[in-house]
């Protein structure tokens, strides 16, 4: 079986810095995979590059084995590559009714997509209760249940998450991880981005670990977890 | 303060036409931060572009039959022209440098120009152009011209137009996530070229509705018609906050009324007896405009200041 998502010695450049410097992985469906490191160490990157938002240098993007190379942002979308950005980036003088119907830019079909608001409201119910609030009126958390809301919008088959526990208070962010077992347990593929690795190695099926635009370690979460080079490097343990 | 309520008429009419092109300054501001210079000489095709469709049609035909389609002529020209604008002329330069487009777009607004005076028809000085029969029309001690007429339903039947595409439909909602943050937009699938063509297009379209209630109001069109029509409209944009759709049309009503009042009334003023009639006007219009960037420099209803040239 091929994998949903593969990338192959993947480089990616601003000007002459290279910050990705070929990376190598795959994401199988059901799956949840993470990408963990310090900040600087091209994950970011990585998900704007997948989604289209930079053209990677050299390497190769295949998702359900068709190359995203020459595939347009806007495009890959359609694909069904959702990805939420780090800072969440809603849309903050829009309504948190139209950020989600945003999200469901490319769907038609009107029933479907008051469905897909109600399975948003019900996944975040403070969402459903400030449906018609501007979105920028949001706490942090609740921009990012609605960042990740709008993300699901247009029925991903991988869905990108970049940092969703950044600046979040522990409990808020237990309830995003939360969140984010509910999707995989409901059969979301997910591919995770995070500094806190505790909270996303105890999650992921796969982890790698980043370090300035390489992967320079990877195995399944739970191994990772009890590594002792990870322990020491992003888990504050000498 | 003689004829106040018909001085008020006069400034709300000329101030809806300049909102009506000022649209067009500040929907394409707002989405690519560009300054679109040549938008005033958009206007001026849309109207030689309702003008040749008047010539077109048979003699004797009624306006009630050509005005319709003379304002389709007027938007396809327009549209047709702001559009290929962005495609060959803007888009190529979308990361180049901010001075870059903004050069580029008073060279097109020159070539525009010259374009219309070399080729057509007759155009080397003011093109007269058809008149509504019938009017004026009085309402108590006001006098609403004939050709106004066109001005006083179009500007808000425009408006409203505006405010549903923008709110209600997907694509000014495509509009509005872009405006905010392209990059973003991108990432629910909007296609983020498409919607700049559209605001280049819907800001074609005010525009053209704009010359053809130019045309009727003064009678005539030229190929310069649009040089200090944009500016002004592009000084209501400021004035309403650009990027803010309906702060463009307030912003022009504002300067409307500001124009047509002190042009009526400041001579009246102590001391000011040589600063008033018509050919003080876009002075005062440009001193409100330099005030309000003083003590308001985010415009009416802006929210930020614009940050890039």
């Amino acid at each position: 079986m091929t994998a949903l998502l593969e990338v192959e010695d993947l480089r990616v450049a601003y000007g002459k810095i290279e910050a990705v410097k070929g990376i190598s992985f795959t994401v199988q469906q059901g799956e949840i995979v993470t990408l963990i490191g310090t900040n600087g160490a091209g994950k970011t990157t990585t998900l704007r590059t997948l989604s289209g938002l930079i053209k990677p240098r050299g390497g190769q993007i295949k998702f359900e084995g068709k190359s995203l190379k020459k595939v347009q942002a806007h495009d890959i979308v359609a694909l069904g590559l959702a990805h939420s950005p780090e800072g969440r980036h809603i849309f903050p003088r829009m309504t948190i009714e139209d950020n989600l119907l945003l999200g469901a830019y490319l769907k038609n079909d009107k029933v479907g997509i008051q469905q897909d608001i109600d399975r948003a409201y019900e996944l975040f119910p403070i969402l459903g209760e400030r449906r018609k609030q501007a979105a920028g009126t949001l706490s942090g958390g609740e921009q990012q249940m609605l960042a990740m809301g709008r993300a699901l919008m247009c029925r991903p088959k991988l869905l990108m998450l970049d940092e969703p526990s950044m600046g979040l208070s522990p409990l808020m962010m237990q309830k995003i991880m939360a969140t984010i077992a509910e999707l995989k347990a409901a059969g979301t593929t997910i591919l995770l981005v995070e500094q806190n690795a505790q909270a996303a190695l105890s999650l992921a099926d796969q982890g790698h670990v980043m370090e300035i635009g390489k992967i320079v370690l990877s195995g399944p979460g739970r191994e990772l977890l009890v590594n002792e080079d990870v322990r020491k490097a992003y888990l504050g343990e000498d | 303060m003689h004829e106040l309520p018909q001085q008020l008429v006069n400034g709300l009419l000329l101030g809806s036409m300049y909102g009506l092109v000022a649209i067009g300054y500040t929907m394409v501001y707002g989405i690519v931060q560009l300054i679109n210079f040549a938008h005033g000489e958009i206007f001026m095709t849309g109207g030689f572009g309702a003008l040749t469709v008047w010539l077109m049609l048979p003699g004797g035909t009624t306006m009630w039959v050509a005005l319709p389609l003379m304002l389709i002529g007027a938007i396809i020209v327009a549209t047709l022209i702001a559009v290929g604008a962005e495609r060959f002329a803007y888009r190529p330069l979308r990361s180049a440098p901010r001075l870059a487009p903004l050069i580029t777009a008073i060279g097109l607004s020159i070539v525009l120009q010259q374009a219309v005076w070399a080729w057509y028809p007759d155009a080397k000085s003011s093109v007269v152009f058809p008149e509504i029969p019938g009017g004026p029309f009085h309402i108590g001690s006001i006098t609403i011209q004939t050709g106004d007429v066109f001005l006083l339903l179009a500007a808000p039947v425009s408006m409203a137009f505006l405010g549903f595409f923008v709110k209600k439909t997907r694509t000014g909602r495509g509009m509005q996530a872009t405006a905010q943050d392209p990059d973003t937009a991108k990432l629910m699938g909007i296609n983020t070229d498409r919607i700049i063509t559209v605001a280049f297009a819907l800001g074609a379209t005010f525009a053209a509705v704009g010359a053809v209630a130019y045309g009727l109001k003064y009678g005539e069109v030229n190929y310069r018609m649009g040089f200090i029509l944009g500016l002004k409209a592009f000084t209501a944009a400021v004035l309403g906050g650009i990027g803010n759709i309906y702060g463009a049309m307030i912003g022009g009503i504002v300067l409307g009324l500001a124009e047509t009042l002190t042009t009526a009334y400041i001579a009246d003023v102590p001391g000011m007896s040589q600063l008033g009639g018509q050919s003080w006007g876009n002075t005062w219009a440009f001193v409100l405009l330099i005030l309000v960037l003083l003590f308001r420099p985010q415009g009416l209803l802006g929210e930020r200041v614009a940050d890039r040239a």
